[in-house]
C-alpha cells in the first residue's frame, strides 16, 4: 500500500515536471537556446573574457565572476568535513584492520602509482584556467592517493595534523588574497594582477593562485574525511 | 531526450526515498536524485550539435558557438556540495550502526 502510494506521488510529480517543460521564452526547448538572450551571453562577450583572461570560460565564471560563490562552496565542504570529524573522531584513534594482508608487490606498486597520481593531480590543478579540470577534481585526486595508501599498506596512518594545518593555511590565504583586492583594486576578490595573454600558463591574474589554494584545501579536507572513515576509537583493554 | 532521462532519474531517486528502510539505500537514493538534477541543469545549457566546449585559445574564437558555461559552473558547485552532504550522511550512518548494530529503520525502532 505504501509502495503504491509512493509510486503514485512520484509518477504525478514526474508528469508535472514534464508538462512544465513547455517551449516558452523563459525555458526554451532542449537545444534551442539563444545564449544572447541569457545572462550567459555576457560571460561569452569579448570585453568580459579579456577582463578575466582565462581560456577556460567555466573557470572564468567559477573564480572570476562568482568567486564569492566559490568561497561559500569551500566553506560548505569545510563544515561537512568538520561535521564528519565531530561525529566519527575521538581522542584515541586506531586504523581499521584490512581483511587481507597486502603483499610486497602491492606496497611497492602503490608507491609508483602514488607518484603518477600526484603529478597528474598537480597538472590538473595548475592548468585549471586553460583546460578542463581545476582545483576541485585535482583536490579529489590528491585525496584518492591517500585512499590508495590506506588500502595498499596495512600499517599506513596519514599525518592528519599536517592535513589540518594545510587546510587552514590554504583557506586563510584564499580569503587574504580576496581581501587584498580591496587594497589594490576596488572589490573583494577583484583581479589585481596582470591578466596576460589568454592561453598562457601564467595568465588570468589571481585565478591560478586561487585554484592551487582551492585544490590543496579540497584535497586535505577529503583526505581528512577518508581518514575519519578508516579509523575507529581504540577500545580500552579492561 | 536527455531531459526526460534526467527527470526519470530524479523521480526514481524520490521513489527510493519513499519505499526504502535501509539507511545506506536512502543515501544512494539521494545521490541518484542528485545526479538526475545535475544532468538536467547541464542539459539547459545545450545549444545544438555544432556547439563547442567553452574553452577558447584566443578572443577571436569567441565568434564560434559555445555551449552555456554558466550551468556547468553551477553544477561544479553542486557536485562538491553533494560530496560534502554524502560524507556527512555516511558518517551519521556509521554512528547509527555503532549504536543500534543495524541499518534498518524498523529494527532500530524495535530495539529503542
Amino acid at each position: 500500500m505504501k509502495k503504491l502510494f509512493g509510486l503514485l506521488i512520484t509518477f504525478a510529480l514526474g508528469l508535472v515536471i514534464i508538462l512544465a517543460l513547455d517551449n516558452t521564452v523563459n525555458f526554451p526547448r532542449f537545444g534551442e537556446v539563444n545564449l544572447s538572450e541569457r545572462i550567459s551571453g555576457l560571460y561569452l562577450s569579448e570585453t568580459n573574457v579579456e577582463e578575466v583572461g582565462s581560456a577556460n570560460l567555466v573557470t572564468s565564471i567559477v573564480l572570476g565572476f562568482r568567486t564569492f560563490d566559490t568561497l561559500g562552496e569551500v566553506t560548505v565542504l569545510f563544515i561537512s568535513s568538520l561535521g564528519v570529524a565531530f561525529i566519527l573522531g575521538g581522542t584515541k584513534q586506531k586504523r581499521l584492520d584490512l581483511k587481507f594482508k597486502p603483499n610486497f608487490m602491492l606496497r611497492v606498486g602503490s608507491n609508483i602509482l602514488l607518484v603518477i597520481i600526484l603529478i597528474t593531480s598537480f597538472y590538473i590543478i595548475l592548468h585549471g584556467h586553460l583546460s578542463p579540470g581545476g582545483g576541485f577534481p585535482g583536490g579529489a585526486m590528491i585525496a584518492s592517493s591517500v585512499l590508495l595508501l590506506y588500502l595498499a599498506d596495512d600499517r599506513f596512518r596519514s599525518n592528519i595534523k599536517g592535513f589540518k594545518v594545510l587546510e587552514g593555511v590554504a583557506g586563510s590565504l584564499f580569503v587574504v588574497i580576496g581581501l587584498l583586492g580591496l587594497v589594490f583594486a576596488t572589490a573583494f576578490f577583484a583581479n589585481y594582477l596582470p591578466t596576460g595573454i589568454i592561453g598562457n600558463l601564467l595568465s588570468a591574474g589571481i585565478i591560478p593562485i586561487l585554484y592551487v589554494l582551492v585544490g590543496l584545501k579540497v584535497g586535505s579536507e577529503i583526505a581528512g574525511i577518508i581518514d575519519n572513515f578508516l579509523t575507529e576509537e581504540e577500545e580500552e583493554i579492561a | 531526450m536527455i531531459q526526460y532521462a534526467s527527470i526519470f532519474l530524479f523521480v526514481l531517486g524520490l521513489y527510493g526515498l519513499f519505499i526504502n528502510k535501509n539507511v545506506i539505500k536512502l543515501i544512494v537514493s539521494l545521490n541518484v536524485m542528485e545526479i538526475g538534477l545535475f544532468i538536467f541543469i547541464i542539459s539547459i545549457g545545450y545549444v545544438g550539435d555544432d556547439a563547442l566546449a567553452p574553452i577558447i585559445s584566443s578572443t577571436q574564437d569567441l565568434a564560434l558557438i559555445y555551449v552555456d558555461p554558466l550551468p556547468q559552473a553551477l553544477v561544479l558547485t553542486a557536485i562538491v556540495i553533494g560530496v560534502g552532504t554524502t560524507a556527512l550522511a555516511l558518517a551519521l550512518a556509521k554512528s547509527i550502526y555503532n549504536t543500534y548494530h543495524t541499518f534498518d529503520l524498523d529494527e532500530m525502532e524495535e530495539s529503542a
